[in-house]
């Protein structure tokens, strides 16, 4: 699968910008190459210029500076509509006084196709989201998860290359989400389509994505493939937005290869991967997450001791919030196994991790 | 099924509302008992007039009864024994001076009858015992008038079809309704011209409007609320204010008129003639009815979702495509609201035709005023406003049926 490293870029936004009011930058500096058949993500909270982004690059929006490519082809002054991007809305979009069939049919009539050709390409779309039987049917007759799934075939049903959706599951319920997401995946690798997906769900762009890129502000934080996010976050904002995370904020003393040692509150010493910290004498945010802590008789490197202030019970494992370091919510995830059964609140326990799992990145 | 305490649910689901609807009575009371007494009594009164003939019965009672043995179609003058009745009638009615008044019903549908009555009741002291339809053939010709007779026997019931047939060209001249002469009609003609003006107003309300409605859902907010006033301003404006205005502007003295023939468009003896006729109320009411056209059409507007028209570029739709096939249909709601308004407010307009309409551009409720104001012939204006007022119900109906009321948003 390209990467956007390898191959030469499908689509790539070159140093765009992007103001509305001409006083701020909502999308600053945006590099991204993505590859043809990659499924990229968008993902950051809400504001932070993804859907911006999306409508540059459908056509919607105009940017304020830099040049977004198509197979290698600057698309700024081209149309939208002769750009051949499939797109699929939010609120789905589907024309409400159109049948099923006709907004399926929409693209393909205004691209003067021929009547049977139309017909066949409208059944094998509505086939391949599972809702043949439904042409005649109105978009306020059919529920939000059949609504979802007409939107997806209506953007694809003229062979659009590339396919842009933006946060197309959020009005759904979760079970349904969590299957839709399963869909497309699956449409997505079947038709070795392009897609650039929107969402402010961490785990919906863990599930299906190739590359995930972290915005934040206006700006991508971290672009990798899903494990290395959660796994290796580049800075503070990507460990504390892409999964739980335990944050200590402490002082760097030395930085020795690829180990920082951080002095936390209360004079202790630890070590930590050094990764954004900057040198000695800079604030630091030591990022580990829940279920790398080591409790007990394992704690034997980094040691130090924690406070347990609560226990919650979820059946496979036992959430333990603890005060540590003068963090009061720190939460170890503690395996529901025989030894680590006998945590009991108000206890003071060694607490302490491997070096490698303890991230140490930039103060926020 | 019953409730709790073995009442039925309904009768204590009814005890249990009685409180709330009644307050909620109370409280729309004063409005409700306003309506009433300017507006639902009017109306009521109206229809009444439209159809009463009391008048005739009432002021000449034994010629109405006496007249009940006489058949028009005899081709003679009634015999003594009406003449006798109308004797007396006359005389009591003298007194009161309410033969006038009959006189004057009468002439709305026998012209010369007015003159006929006012004669003989100057002359009516001075008859003599016996022998009356002598004395009144040499009192006025008009006596030995066959038409004049059966006129009277026509009117002499409680209620009359009259004022109806009138108001739309026919007569009763005793074989059936038919139309009167061609160059007698009027009415018809009036309500078509309404119709047809009417028509024309909301075309061109809507031709103007579409467009600025759109802009008005498009636009961001700060920008559409300041178009949204100069929308509003014509409202908060005086009519009058407003209607003179586009006299000063189109009167062929006036400032358009001037300002083409100073730059030589228009030569000074061939000025254009804007004012006073059609075109005049046409322009004055385009302009007065524009925000009922525009308000719902924003209205229904507001509503439609941007990413429509972005999900047809998308789909590869050029402007005008996205504009007809997905945009349009879905203002179509808004369209048949905003007509309907206009066209309903329109058709029933008085002021502005009666100022800037001169005579080819005024409408059907210039000519009811005129009768209610001028000639006082009320019941032909009541049943003219009558079959306007049914007219404008069942627009009201087709329009119910065909798009649904509730699409009438103002706002
Ligand atoms: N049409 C617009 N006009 C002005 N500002 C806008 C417009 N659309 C978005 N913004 C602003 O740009 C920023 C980014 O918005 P958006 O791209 O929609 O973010 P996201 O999709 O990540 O939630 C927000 O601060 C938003 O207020
Ligand atoms: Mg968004």
């Amino acid at each position: 699968m390209a990467d956007g490293t390898g191959n030469r870029a499908f689509v790539e936004f070159d140093r765009v910008q992007k103001s509305y009011d001409g006083e701020t930058l909502v999308v600053k500096d945006l590099n991204l190459s993505i590859g043809k058949g990659e499924f990229l993500t968008m993902l950051g909270p809400s504001g932070s210029g993804k859907t911006t982004c999306l409508m540059m690059l459908a056509g919607f929006e105009t940017a304020t500076h830099g040049d977004i490519k198509l197979d290698g082809i600057a698309i700024n002054n081209i149309p939208p509509h002769k750009r051949g991007i499939g797109m699929v809305f939010q609120n789905y979009a589907l024309f409400p006084h159109m049948t099923v069939g006709e907004n399926l049919a929409f693209p393909l009539e205004v691209r003067k196709m021929s009547k049977v050709e139309t017909e066949q390409k409208v059944q094998r779309a509505l086939d391949m989201v599972q809702m043949g039987a439904f042409s005649g049917r109105r978009p306020a007759q059919l529920s939000g998860g059949q609504q979802q799934r007409i939107a997806l075939a209506r953007a694809l049903v003229f062979d659009a290359e590339l396919v842009l959706m933006d946060e197309p599951l959020g009005a759904l319920d979760k079970q349904l989400r969590e299957h839709m997401q399963y869909e497309i995946k699956h449409i997505h690798e079947n038709l070795g389509i392009t897609v650039v997906y929107v969402t402010h769900d961490q785990s919906e762009a863990l599930t299906m994505s190739d590359r995930i890129a972290v915005f934040n502000d206006g700006v991508i934080q971290q672009l990798a493939p899903p494990p290395d996010l959660y796994e290796r976050p580049d800075n503070a904002f990507v460990a504390q937005f892409i999964g739980e995370n335990n944050k200590l904020n402490g002082k760097v003393i030395a930085v020795d290869g690829g180990t920082a040692t951080v002095e936390l509150p209360g004079d202790i010493k630890v070590n930590a991967h050094a990764v954004n910290c900057g040198g000695a004498g800079q604030n630091t945010m030591l990022s580990i997450r829940p279920e790398r802590v080591l409790l007990g008789p394992d704690a034997t490197s980094n040691a130090m001791e924690g406070h347990v202030v609560e226990l919650i019970y979820l059946g496979d494992h036992i959430r333990c919030r603890m005060e540590v370091a003068g963090n009061d919510d720190f939460i170890v995830k503690v395996a529901n196994s025989h030894e680590h059964a006998a945590l009991k609140v108000g206890e003071r326990t060694p607490l302490g991790w491997v070096t490698e799992d303890c991230r140490a990145l930039d103060a926020v | 099924m019953l409730a709790a305490d073995g009442t039925p649910l309904k009768a204590s689901l009814a005890r249990a509302l009685r409180r709330q609807k009644l307050r909620a009575l109370m409280l729309i009371a004063p409005l409700l008992l306003f309506v009433v007494l300017t507006f639902i009594a009017p109306i009521v009164d109206m229809l009444w007039r439209s159809i009463e003939n009391q008048l005739v019965p009432e002021t000449l009672p034994r010629t109405v009864e006496a007249l009940k043995d006489w058949n028009p179609k005899s081709g003679e003058v009634p015999g003594e024994a009406v003449f006798a009745a109308l004797a007396a009638d006359l005389q009591i009615a003298v007194k009161a001076k309410t033969h006038t008044r009959v006189a004057s019903r009468l002439n709305y549908e026998q012209p010369g009858i007015a003159s006929l009555f006012r004669q003989s009741g100057r002359k009516v002291k001075r008859l003599e015992e016996g022998n009356y339809r002598e004395q009144f053939l040499d009192m006025h010709d008009g006596w030995g008038s066959i038409a004049v007779w059966s006129t009277i026997k026509r009117f002499s019931g409680d209620y009359t079809a009259g004022y109806f047939l009138n108001a739309v060209d026919m007569e009763n001249t005793g074989d059936g309704a038919q139309f009167k002469s061609e160059d007698q009609q009027i009415y018809l003609f009036l309500f078509g011209r309404t119709f047809l003006l009417s028509v024309t107003i909301t075309f061109t309300c809507l031709l103007l409007g579409y467009p600025l409605a759109w802009l008005l859902a498009t636009l961001p907010v700060r920008t559409s609320n300041l178009l949204m006033i100069l929308v509003l301003l014509p409202f908060w404006t005086s009519l009058l204010v407003r209607t003179s205005a586009w006299i000063v502007l189109l009167q062929q003295e006036g400032v358009i008129n001037d300002t083409l023939v100073t730059i030589g468009i228009l030569d000074d003896n061939n000025r254009l003639q804007m004012m006073f006729n059609q075109t005049g109320t046409i322009i004055a009411m385009t302009h007065i009815l524009l925000p009922f056209m525009i308000l719902p059409l924003y209205s229904v507007m507001k509503t439609i979702p941007p990413s429509y028209v972005r999900a047809a570029k998308s789909l590869g739709a050029t402007d005008w495509t996205a504009f007809w096939r997905v945009y349009f249909p879905q203002s179509v709601p808004g369209i048949g609201a905003g007509a309907i308004l206009v066209f309903i407010v329109a058709i029933g307009y008085y002021i502005t035709p009666e100022l800037v309409g001169g005579t080819d551009g005024i409408f059907i409720s210039n000519r009811i005023a005129y009768h209610i104001s001028s000639s006082l012939n009320w019941g032909l204006g009541a049943a003219l406003g009558v079959i306007l007022l049914g007219v404008v119900l069942i627009f009201y109906w087709t329009y119910d049926k065909i798009v649904g009321i509730d699409n009438v948003k103002l706002g």
